[in-house]
């Protein structure tokens, strides 16, 4: 039986990526920031999932204003990293498990979350930057360690899927995956976050008491927090900081005890606060 | 539909309303994501703005170069942001620009923890009203 064995929460900050690609991490700038990482990758290497479910959202790459899904799954064989104005990543493509995939949309349907299917998809920094940062660089000619379904949330248009709807389709995907017969280890990220305003006159906002107090009641208190109201991100962790009610996916997935086995958290990446948490289930 | 969120300073919140004022800006600014849409926007500036049945207004800040003014004009950041990339202009220094502080003021006040909260959750809060 497929099994989720531990939930990442992490950032997807583009600029992250590009200190990646173009080999400036060690400038001391962004030093710190993949410092706090370090430890996530030895965790990578000795946990490595076969699958990653990853929650991610995309920024108007592979959906333009035309058409905005609020879950859409990732059902394709493959997804290309996107060319999101300045050419694709140089990182590898990500491969899907396309049977889990197509198992986890039919489940969720029947479990009344109203799914869009993709059998086609370039993929964003949204979702290759978490996968670079926990695994390291890998060149477009690599491959990832681990298969990857993707969940894209719309948090471009307001308004977002409440917190509490993704924790219940956290607890969806969850009893999805272990409803598929193949042994597998599968993990669980959700990314975006933490407070960041990117537009207007108040961009740069950055609060880190909230964003702290939202780690902490990650364990502490997860239900209570996937109450946290729309207008509660946008005053208190900034217009984009909305992105972190796709961490609820992750979290309604866990189990309701779980252990944190790492955190970091920095200010800045580029107009972002980053933030990073690793919770196994006990 | 009463908005919970206007009372929140230098903030636009992109709902469905201004979604649809500033569709066609918006459909404008991505096609420049794309290799096809930079090179025509390059080879007849014009012609490509033509493509997408904007408001005058909208054309103008596109021309113009004027951020905050295609925010106010139902535009969206990760859309403006091509447009932005196009010319250079990557999310920081376009953060920069749309504050009115500059870019290395920005730059700074990041580096520095950022834009506290304090004082910067109501619009009463920068002496206007909401």
């Amino acid at each position: 039986m497929a099994r989720i064995t531990a939930g990442v929460g992490c950032s997807h900050v583009p600029a992250i990526g590009v200190a990646m690609d173009t080999h400036i991490t060690d400038q001391p700038y962004w030093q710190p920031v993949f410092a706090g990482f370090e430890k996530s990758r030895e965790w990578m290497k000795e946990n490595t999932p076969d699958v990653i479910f990853l929650v991610y959202n995309d920024h108007c790459t592979a959906f333009d204003a035309s058409c905005i899904p609020t879950f859409a799954l990732g059902c394709a064989a493959e997804f290309q990293p996107a060319d999101e104005g300045w050419g694709p990543r140089p990182v590898p493509v990500v491969k899907n498990h396309q049977k889990l995939a197509s198992h986890i949309a039919q489940s969720l349907i029947l479990d009344e979350f109203d799914l869009t299917i993709m059998n086609e998809m370039d993929v964003d920094h949204g979702l290759t930057v978490p996968l670079s940062v926990m695994f390291g660089e890998h060149g477009p000619d690599d491959e990832w360690p681990s298969l990857v379904i993707p969940l894209a949330v719309n948090v471009v248009q307001y308004p977002a899927p409440t917190g509490n709807r993704c924790f219940n389709l956290g607890k969806a995907v969850r009893k999805a995956i272990e409803s598929f017969d193949e042994d597998l280890n599968v993990m669980i990220f959700g990314t975006g976050g933490m407070s960041h305003q990117l537009q207007y006159k108040r961009a740069g906002l950055i609060n880190p008491e909230w964003d702290k107090a939202f780690l902490d009641r990650l364990t502490a208190d997860p239900v209570g927090l996937s109450k946290t109201p729309h207008v509660e991100y946008l005053r208190e962790a900034g217009s984009e900081g909305v992105e972190m009610v796709m961490w609820h996916v992750m979290r309604g997935a866990l189990n309701d005890e779980v252990k944190e086995v790492h955190r970091h958290y920095h200010v800045p990446a580029s107009n972002t606060a980053v933030g990073h948490i690793i919770l196994e289930n006990v | 539909m009463d908005k919970d969120y206007e009372d929140i300073p230098g903030t636009f919140v992109f709902d469905a309303d201004r979604s649809r004022e500033g569709y066609h800006l918006n459909q404008f600014c991505i096609s420049l994501g794309k290799q096809k849409g930079r090179d025509a926007y390059t080879a007849d500036p014009e012609a490509h703005l033509a493509k997408f049945p904007m408001t005058e207004e909208q054309k103008q800040a596109v021309r113009d170069q004027d951020w905050n003014r295609m925010l106010e004009l139902g535009g969206n950041i990760y859309y403006t942001a091509k447009l932005a990339a196009y010319h250079g202009i990557n999310f920081q220094n376009l953060a920069g620009l749309m504050t009115g502080m500059g870019v290395e003021a920005y730059r700074d006040m990041m580096l520095h923890g950022g834009r506290p909260i304090e004082g910067n959750r109501y619009k009463k809060e920068w002496g206007e009203e909401e």
